[in-house]
């Protein structure tokens, strides 16, 4: 299996470059798979990942999109909690990149 | 947006000059062995082989598919090279590979047989195209078996009615059983086995996700629409693909559904245990992962006691459910035989809006102008209704009957004619997405054109696949995410329900 390093340790993800173990992630990782994509990660971005991670733990699964935008809204604003915002943030998509960065496992299915 | 070369679109279509080997390196990632184990298949010692007599084994499928599925030798046996689905595939439209034009697909599978099951071929190779089974055929097989989305526009073409989606599907199940499985969809069945849908959906998450849904529509239109899961003695089972749950737009087609139940006064439910409509079984040709997946329905649906079972926006599990759900998880004495078993959400909208059932007010819809595209699964494979070409009339009938502008693309790529979305048939994954841009090229082809000459805003659809395709390829075409919709949408947005009021809400959110 593939890994990535990060402040020198190993972290190891599959194919696509999901983490393979999210009990190892840290933020640091989250950092380094944005920085590899040209992303920098602002405080917006953490909001996101910090209630994926929340959310995943509760439920083994990452928000469906209107689970997240409804929670973006009553946390950040209303003129937030919409998708237009999410994907300015996340360009690729906030169900694969947010989650990617993480530290989650890739949603799968028709979506 | 990852850089990929986009084909150009045109005013009508250009048959691109052939291109040898120009997506020989498009290969979907192998299922690796946890995945494999979990679907029952076998895995190789080391990553990226195949297994121990791996030739022999195939051999033995091929020769065991050959006399189960008559209609498998037939195809092998009857092609006469004419020509006719060279550029059919929108695949080979797309990248111009011309192993992609479907003829040359099936070759790859066929040249085998020739070799080991012909006369001709086991004695005179060289003369009828025949070809030793060495790994280089298994690569290529492997490629280009999953540069096919089973869509069969070829085979609406071909005179000899040759299916080249069964090929397919015959090769990628022999491939998974000498270790070749692909990892998209062998990731996925094995979710819908353990805990009921293609996401990993577990029951709590479902039910906090259809909480939000009933909140969401209440703050919209001041009504309490339910999302019943799990409810019993309910009249109705709704078996929808899990995406309707998850994303964007398939969750508007979701809300409509809920809807038109609420206006019409039925009784219905989901299940966490079918809550999936998606049978990938089918994708991946093996018989026992579709019986499997479908037996979850015929469970739901006797645990909860339903009397119908009405199918969500899924093309391929129509697909399915249309043509084999009585063969997989018959027989369905249980429901009430005065309604189609299953039907499809259409029909019962469709229904309801013929006897005046819906108050529809369709101005709700006057800001875009919609076109139509007909999923290739429901398209070539079934019908909408109880008449011939219902499956192309009823979709159309209820877009009509909620939105005031409407136009159809252009007749050669539309109803059976239809092009896949360029996701279907287990592509739906972002290793293939080169594959996916350059496939979506005819449909965004006729999609530019009607939005030019007729003012089209925006595409309606009836598959997740589709849809999550759609909102994937069309910011690469020059449009936008958002101008794929769902049909159930539309009657969402035109629907008004008794007592409905939040009209404040409404205008904020397009000023949003």
């Amino acid at each position: 299996m593939a890994s990535i390093e990060v402040n020198g340790k190993q972290f190891e993800v599959d194919e696509e470059g999901y983490l393979a173990n999210l009990n190892e992630w840290e933020p640091a990782v989250g950092e380094a798979m944005a920085a590899a994509e040209d992303q920098v990660l602002t405080d917006e971005h953490w909001d996101i990942i910090n209630f994926l991670r929340e959310y995943y733990e509760e439920y083994q699964i990452a928000p469906a999109v209107r689970v997240l935008t409804k929670a973006v809204g009553k946390r950040l604003g209303k003129e937030k909690g919409n998708s237009k915002y999410l994907y300015e943030l996340f360009p690729y998509g906030p169900g694969k990149q947010a989650c990617k960065y993480a530290g989650l496992p890739k949603p799968t299915g028709c979506v | 947006m990852a850089d990929y070369e986009i084909p150009e679109t045109h005013e009508f279509p250009i048959i691109p000059s052939i291109m040898e080997g120009a997506m020989a390196h498009s290969i979907p990632f192998v299922a690796g062995e946890e995945f494999q184990s979990d679907m029952g298949f076998p895995s190789p010692e080391e990553p990226g082989q195949l297994i121990d007599g791996w030739k022999e084994k195939f051999l033995e499928l091929m020769e065991e598919k050959l006399s189960k599925y008559r209609s498998l030798q037939v195809f092998m046996d009857i092609c006469v090279k004419c020509g006719a689905c060279t550029d059919k595939c929108h695949y080979f439209i797309g990248t111009a590979d011309p192993k992609n034009m479907p003829v040359a697909r099936q070759d790859l599978l066929r040249k085998v047989y020739r070799r080991y099951f012909t006369f001709a071929g086991k004695y005179f190779p060289k003369l009828v195209g025949a070809v030793d089974l060495t790994e280089e055929v298994i690569k290529d097989m492997y490629s280009y078996y999953h540069q096919c989305s089973e869509c069969r526009r070829c085979a609406v073409f071909c005179p000899f009615g040759i299916d080249t989606a069964e090929v397919t599907m015959a090769a990628r199940d022999m491939l998974a059983m000498i270790g070749m499985g692909q990892k998209y969809s062998n990731q996925i069945i094995p979710k819908v086995h353990k805990i009921g849908n293609n996401l990993g959906l577990p029951e709590p998450a479902l039910v906090d996700t259809l909480e939000g849904l009933e909140e969401e529509v209440e703050d919209d239109i001041e009504v309490k629409v339910r999302f019943p899961l799990d409810e019993k003695g309910a009249e109705i089972l709704l078996v929808t693909p899990s995406a309707d749950f998850f994303a964007e737009p398939h969750i508007d087609g979701l809300i409509g559904y809920a809807k038109v139940f609420h206006a019409t006064g039925v009784t219905w439910t989901l299940s966490s245990k079918a809550s999936e409509a998606a049978n990938f079984g089918l994708f991946i040709g093996n018989y026992e992962h579709m019986r499997q997946i479908s037996l979850r329905i015929r469970d739901a649906a006797k645990e909860l006691g339903v009397k119908r079972i009405i199918f969500g926006e899924c093309g391929h599990a129509w697909r399915v459910a249309y043509n084999h759900l009585n063969t997989l998880a018959g027989p369905w004495d249980f429901l009430d035989q005065n309604y189609p078993i299953p039907q499809h959400i259409l029909e019962f909208t469709k229904d309801a809006l013929d006897r005046n059932l819906l108050n529809i007010d369709k101005s709700e819809n006057d800001h875009m102008t919609l076109t139509f595209h007909d999923s290739c699964n429901i398209a070539r494979a079934s019908r909408i209704g109880e008449t011939p070409g219902s499956q192309f009339t009823t979709p159309r009938q209820v877009i009509q009957a909620v939105c005031n502008n409407y136009h159809d693309m252009a007749a050669d790529t539309t109803h059976d004619a239809t092009f896949c979305c360029g996701g279907g048939g287990g592509l739906l994954t972002d290793d293939l997405m080169e594959l996916r841009l350059k496939g979506a090229q005819p449909r965004m082809e006729s999609l530019k054109n009607v939005i030019s000459d007729h003012g089209v805003t925006h595409m309606a659809a009836i598959c997740a696949i589709c849809k999550s395709q759609f909102t994937k390829v069309l910011p690469y075409y020059g449009m936008t995410m958002d101008q794929i919709v769902s049909v159930h949408q539309l009657v969402s947005n035109a629907i008004i329900l008794e007592g409905q009021g939040g009209d404040e809400a409404e205008d904020s959110d397009e000023a949003a």
